[in-house]
C-alpha cells in the first residue's frame, strides 16, 4: 500500500501524557531527529513540579510541544495541529489548546472508566462524539506495544513502559523523521540493558510500522528543510546553552570556573552540566544553601576564579546580601538568575519575567548591578559571554536573567566558531600603584572605566583588606566620612552607568513605522511572530529588544520617542515599563499577562494590530 | 588514594624567602577595640605566631563575618576579606577550595559562627575545607550592645531577655566534633603559650580546624572566664588535654583524673581512688569521636571542669585537595578540555 504524501511548511506537535509516560524523553527524541533533518524549530517541555503526581490525573500530566518548519521560526507554536494524548487526563488538559480540525492521537488502552472517572469524564470521549470536530485516531497503544514485545525477556511493566516508543515511532512514520539518531540513542541509553534496549527500538520500529500499514493514518507528511544561514547547527536549550557559555566564558578569560550552587528549579541543570566538565578546569560546588553558593563564589572570585552562582527568584532574594557585598568589594561575579514564577515559591516550572526589578534594585543600600537578559535559547549562550565580560572589565557582580521558558526551550543554534568569541581576559594587579610606588590602592580606579585593580592572594606586596564597610576612595581604608561616602555611592553608580553597551536596533523595513513594538528577554521570539503576523496583514510596525537592561543602551530614550506609541508586552505586571516611564517619561503602554507560560503570537499580533487601529 | 598531607599541612604553601618577623604582619591600621578587651590579646598572639609559620605573607588570607571580633582582619597586613554576618566560612570555602596554596583563616565569633552562621560552620566542618577557623567564644554579643549569644547560660539577664535566657546554650566544640570535623581545639586568650601552640597545631593541620578561644568582653560580659583565669581557681579547674598523656588535673588531695565511666561517657573521680591503669589516656587521634565527645561534655554544668586543648586532629583528605583530584582525573582520562570539541559535541548539522 503507498500512502499519499502532502507536503507542509510547518508542524505543531503537543506529546502529552502523565509524568511518568515518559514525554518530555519522547518530545526530545523527536525534536533530535527534527533538528538532524535540518528544519528549524522551537520547544516548548511544560511540566508539573511534582516528580510523580498522583497517576492518571490531570496535575500529574506533561507535555512536550515542538514546532517544526521548512522556514525559520520564533515560537513553539500557539496552537498544536496534532496532540499525541497518552491518557484522559492528558486529553481534558490540553484539548482546550486544540483548534477544530486538528489531530488527536489517543491512547485507547488508557481510556477506562477509572481513569474517566479520575478527570471527571461521565462517558468515554472517544466514543461518545464530543470529538467529532477534531481527527480522531484511536489507537491502543499500550497493547499494541505489549504485542509487539510478546518474544523479548522482559517483565510486562517494561514491555508497557515502551509504549512512548511506539509513539515516537508512529509520529515518526507520520513525518518521515529520520530514525537512526532514535536507534543509536536507544543503544546508548539502555547500553547495560541490552534487553530492554532492543524490546525499545522494536516498540519504535513497530509503531513506525503501525503508521505504514494501518487505516486509520491515509497520510503522511512532508515539512522540507528549512534554509538557514550557513554553518553547522545543534540543537540547544537555554540552560545547555547558558553553562557552554559559562565555559566558553572561563576560557576566553583564561580563568578557572567556579560554581557555587544549590539545586533549584529551573535552574539545576545548569549546575547538572557544569559538573560534567571539570577536565576544562571547572569547579562546580554544591552548597549547603543559597547563601553559601554566592558565598564561595565570591570567595572564589577573590581568589582569582571566574565566580559564578546560579539560581531562580527564591534563590535571589536569598543571595541579596552577598550580592551587596560583591558590589562593596567591587569583585567579578555572575549570577544567573533562572525566573519562574512567584512570589514565594510559586510555580517552579512555570515560566515568569518578574524577577527584573529584584535584579535591579534588591539590594539595601545603593547597591547598582548591571543586569542582562537573554532573548532566545541559543542566546544564552553569547549573553553569558557579556555578562563575564562585563563583570571581569568592571570588577561588579552581573545579573544575567534567563526564564523557564528559555531554560528548557531549544532551537537550532549555529556554532560559533572559537575565533568569533571575544578575549575577555582582564590582567591581575601585580604592582603596587600608589604615587610612592610602594603602596597598593585597592580603590584606586581606571580613570576610564572605574574599575578598581584586583590584585589576587598571592601577590606579593599588595597584601589588601577589602569588606563590605565602607571605603576610603582609593586607600581602601574603613572610612566613615560623609563626603567619602557621597564620592563612593556617586563612584559606584558612575561605573556602572558608564558600562560600554551596544545600541538598540530597531527592526522597520519600511523606515516609517509609528508604532514601537519593544520587549526584552524570553518575549523576543512571541514578539517577533506577532510583528510578522501584523506585517503580513499590512501594518506598519517597528521592533526593538533590549538585552542589556542595566545600563540601558545609551539610545534608547531617544528610540522610544521617535515612535507615536511604543508597546511593551511583558510576562509581569509592567516592571521594565515602569523602569521606562522614570527613566524616560516616555508612557509605554503596558501589555502583561503572568499566566506561567509565554505568550503566544496571534494574541500578540491582536495587541499590536488594536494599538495601531486605537487613537 | 589521596595522598593525605596531615602533618604536612602546609607543603602546599609558599615558604617565605626571608624570616619574618610580627612588624611584617602588623598593619598600618589603628586597632579600634574597647580598651581591655580579650581580642588584643588574641592578636598580639596571632601576630608574633604568624611569622614562625614562615609561611610567604601574601599566601595568607584572614576573612570573617560580623562582630567585634571580625575586625581582625583589618589588623593584619596579609589578604583579608571582612564580609557578612556568618557567610565567613562559606565565602572562604570557595576560596580555599580554589586555591590550595592559600593558608585561610576564619575570624569568627559566638553569634557569627553559631547563631546566624550556624549553618556554614558545620557543613565546612563536615566537608573538611582547608580552613583554620578561630572562634571568639564570649558568650554575649558585643558589637549590638549586650544581648545574649547562642554560647550564653541559661538565665542570662541582658538587655533582650530581662527575665533570663530561655535557650540552652551550643557547646562549640561538642557541635564541631558532632559535626566530624577533623581538628578540634579549645584554648583562652590570655594564655598566650598554650594559645599559640594551639594555633600552630591548627595551621598545621590539613583540612578544617576549629579552636574555641575563651575570649573576655569586659563590657558586657566581664569576668565569664574568670575561673579559668584566677591563680586561686585555675588549675583545679582547667583539664590539659595532651595527646598521649593520661588526663589528670587538680593539685595535692585535690588532684583528680578522668576515667571511661560505665555510662559510655567520662566522669572525673579523684585521683587517690583510682589504679594508674584506670586513668584514660588522651588519644586525639582517634578516628572515633565518642570518646572527644565525651570530654567536651565534662564542662557541664556551669564550668565545673574545663578541658583545654587539641580534642581531636585526624587524618582526612581536605576538600580542595578532593576537589583537585577530580579535575586532575577528569583531564587524565580525555586529556584538556577542548571548546571546539564541546561545541560541536552532540548531533550536528550542516547547512552550506
Amino acid at each position: 500500500m503507498t500512502k499519499q504524501v502532502q507536503q507542509l511548511d510547518r508542524v505543531i506537535i503537543r506529546f502529552a501524557g502523565d509524568s511518568g509516560d515518559g514525554m518530555q524523553l519522547t518530545g526530545d527524541r523527536f525534536t533530535a531527529e527534527t533538528a538532524q533533518f535540518g528544519n528549524d524549530l522551537s520547544t516548548l517541555p511544560n511540566f508539573p513540579a511534582e516528580i510523580r503526581a498522583p497517576a492518571g490525573t490531570l496535575p500529574g500530566v506533561s507535555s512536550f510541544q515542538l514546532h517544526f518548519a521548512d522556514h525559520d521560526i520564533l515560537t513553539p507554536g500557539d496552537a498544536p495541529n496534532v496532540l499525541v494524548a497518552m491518557n484522559p487526563a492528558a486529553l481534558k488538559a490540553n484539548l482546550a489548546d486544540l483548534p477544530r480540525g486538528a489531530d488527536i492521537i489517543a491512547n485507547t488502552d488508557e481510556f477506562t472508566k477509572r481513569n474517566l472517572a479520575k478527570v471527571g469524564y461521565d462517558a468515554n470521549p472517544l466514543e461518545d462524539d464530543s470529538l467529532k470536530e477534531w481527527r480522531l485516531h484511536a489507537v491502543p497503544l499500550t497493547s499494541l506495544t505489549v504485542r509487539a514485545l510478546e518474544g523479548f525477556d522482559i517483565s510486562k511493566k517494561d514491555a508497557e513502559r515502551a509504549k512512548n516508543m511506539f509513539a515516537l515511532g508512529l509520529l515518526s512514520w507520520l513525518y518521515n523523521r529520520p530514525t537512526e539518531g532514535t536507534i543509536k540513542f536507544l543503544e546508548t541509553k539502555f547500553a547495560r540493558k541490552p534487553e530492554i534496549a532492543k524490546a525499545n527500538i522494536a516498540a519504535f520500529q513497530a509503531g513506525w510500522n503501525y503508521g505504514e500499514t494501518t487505516e486509520s493514518f491515509s497520510v503522511s507528511y512532508e515539512v522540507k528543510p528549512a534554509t538557514l544561514p550557513p554553518g553547522t547547527y545543534r540543537n540547544i536549550s537555554g540552560n545547555q546553552a547558558l553553562a557552554y557559555g559559562l565555559i566558553a566564558a572561563s576560557v576566553q578569560a583564561k580563568l578557572p570556573l567556579f560554581l557555587g550552587s544549590y539545586p533549584i528549579t529551573p535552574a539545576s541543570d545548569i549546575l547538572h552540566e557544569l559538573s560534567k566538565h571539570k577536565r576544562f578546569g571547572v569547579r562546580t560546588f554544591q552548597a549547603e544553601d543559597e547563601i553559601a553558593g554566592v558565598g564561595a563564589a565570591l570567595g572564589a572570585a577573590f581568589g582569582g576564579s571566574l565566580g559564578v552562582t546560579t539560581t531562580s527568584g527564591p534563590g535571589i532574594a536569598l543571595k541579596s546580601e552577598t550580592i551587596g557585598l560583591a558590589v562593596a568589594t567591587e569583585l567579578p561575579l555572575i549570577i544567573v538568575d533562572v525566573q519562574r514564577a512567584g512570589p514565594s515559591t510559586g510555580m517552579p516550572t512555570k515560566t515568569e519575567q518578574t524577577d527584573l526589578l529584584i535584579a535591579m534594585f534588591g539590594r539595601n543600600g545603593e547597591s547598582p548591578v548591571p543586569v542582562l537578559a537573554a532573548a532566545t535559547p541559543s542566546d544564552c549562550f553569547t549573553m553569558a559571554i557579556e555578562a563575564a565580560r562585563i563583570a571581569l572589565k568592571y570588577r561588579t557582580p552581573v545579573m544575567l536573567l534567563s526564564d523557564g521558558y528559555l531554560a528548557n526551550g531549544s532551537e537550532p543554534w549555529r556554532i560559533p566558531e572559537i575565533s568569533e568569541l571575544p578575549d575577555i581576559s582582564v590582567p591581575f594587579a601585580t604592582e603596587p600603584n600608589g604615587d610612592d610606588g610602594t603602596t597598593y590602592l585597592p580603590f584606586k580606579r581606571d580613570p576610564e572605566t572605574l574599575a578598581r585593580p584586583w590584585a589576587v592572594p598571592g601577590t606579593p606586596g599588595l597584601e589588601h583588606r577589602i569588606g563590605g564597610i565602607e571605603k576610603a576612595d582609593g586607600a581602601g581604608n574603613i572610612s566613615y566620612d560623609p563626603d567619602n561616602h557621597d564620592r563612593m555611592v556617586r563612584l559606584r553608580q558612575a561605573k556602572i552607568d558608564g558600562i560600554d553597551v551596544p545600541d538598540l536596533t530597531v527592526d522597520d523595513p519600511d523606515g516609517d513605522a509609528r508604532v514601537l513594538v519593544l520587549g526584552w528577554g524570553s518575549t523576543y521570539g512571541p514578539i517577533a511572530a506577532a510583528v510578522r503576523r501584523a506585517r503580513a496583514a499590512g501594518h506598519k510596525v517597528a521592533q526593538a529588544h533590549l538585552r542589556h537592561l542595566n545600563p540601558l543602551p545609551a539610545n534608547t530614550g531617544e528610540v522610544l520617542r521617535s515612535y507615536d506609541k511604543v508597546l511593551l508586552p511583558e510576562i509581569n505586571l509592567g516592571q521594565l515599563a515602569m523602569l521606562l516611564r522614570a527613566r524616560y517619561l516616555v508612557d509605554v503602554i503596558s501589555y502583561n499577562r503572568v499566566r506561567g507560560l509565554p505568550f503566544k503570537a496571534a494574541e500578540l499580533a491582536a495587541v499590536i494590530q488594536d494599538v495601531i487601529e486605537s487613537d | 588514594m589521596t595522598d593525605n598531607l596531615n602533618g604536612k599541612g602546609l607543603a602546599l604553601i609558599p615558604r617565605a624567602e626571608t624570616k619574618q618577623s610580627l612588624k611584617d604582619f602588623k598593619s598600618d591600621q589603628e586597632v579600634r577595640w574597647c580598651p581591655g578587651c580579650g581580642d588584643y590579646a588574641i592578636l598580639a598572639a596571632v601576630q608574633s605566631f604568624l611569622p614562625e609559620l614562615g609561611l610567604k605573607r601574601e599566601n595568607i588570607v584572614f576573612v570573617s563575618g560580623i562582630g567585634c571580633s571580625s575586625r581582625f582582619p583589618y589588623y593584619l597586613n596579609t589578604y583579608g576579606m571582612h564580609s557578612i554576618h556568618g557567610r565567613a566560612p562559606a565565602i572562604a570555602t570557595g576560596l580555599a577550595a580554589s586555591r590550595p596554596d592559600l593558608s585561610v583563616w576564619v575570624i569568627t565569633g559566638d553569634g557569627d559562627a553559631l547563631s546566624i552562621g550556624g549553618n556554614h560552620l558545620i557543613h565546612a566542618l563536615r566537608r573538611n575545607v582547608n580552613l583554620n577557623i578561630l572562634l571568639f567564644n564570649n558568650r554575649i554579643y558585643g558589637l549590638t550592645k549586650g544581648q545574649y549569644s547562642p554560647t550564653s547560660e541559661i538565665g542570662k539577664i541582658t538587655k533582650s531577655t530581662p527575665m533570663g535566657s530561655l535557650d540552652k546554650p551550643f557547646n562549640p566544640v561538642s557541635l564541631a566534633l558532632g559535626a566530624e570535623a577533623s581538628f578540634v581545639a579549645r584554648t583562652i586568650d590570655s594564655d598566650r603559650k598554650h594559645l599559640q601552640s594551639v594555633l600552630r597545631q591548627a595551621a598545621e593541620h590539613r583540612g578544617a580546624s576549629l579552636v574555641e578561644i575563651y575570649q573576655n568582653c569586659n563590657i558586657f560580659n566581664d569576668g565569664a572566664f574568670d575561673t579559668l583565669k584566677d591563680p586561686s581557681t585555675r588549675d583545679e579547674i582547667t583539664i590539659r588535654l595532651e595527646h598521649g598523656q593520661p588526663i589528670v588535673f587538680g593539685t595535692g588531695d585535690n588532684e583528680r583524673a578522668v576515667r571511661l565511666s560505665p555510662t559510655g561517657g567520662v566522669e572525673v573521680v579523684r585521683r587517690a581512688e583510682v589504679a594508674d591503669s584506670e586513668i584514660l589516656v588522651h588519644d586525639a587521634h582517634n578516628p572515633d569521636p565518642s570518646v572527644a565527645f565525651a570530654l567536651s561534655r565534662l564542662d557541664e554544668p556551669a564550668f565545673e571542669h574545663v578541658p583545654i586543648g587539641v580534642f581531636r586532629s585526624v587524618d582526612r583528605p581536605s576538600y580542595d585537595q578532593l576537589m583537585n583530584e577530580q579535575v586532575q582525573t577528569a583531564t587524565a582520562d580525555k586529556g584538556p578540555g577542548d571548546l571546539a570539541e564541546l561545541l560541536h559535541g552532540g548531533d550536528t548539522w550542516t547547512i552550506r
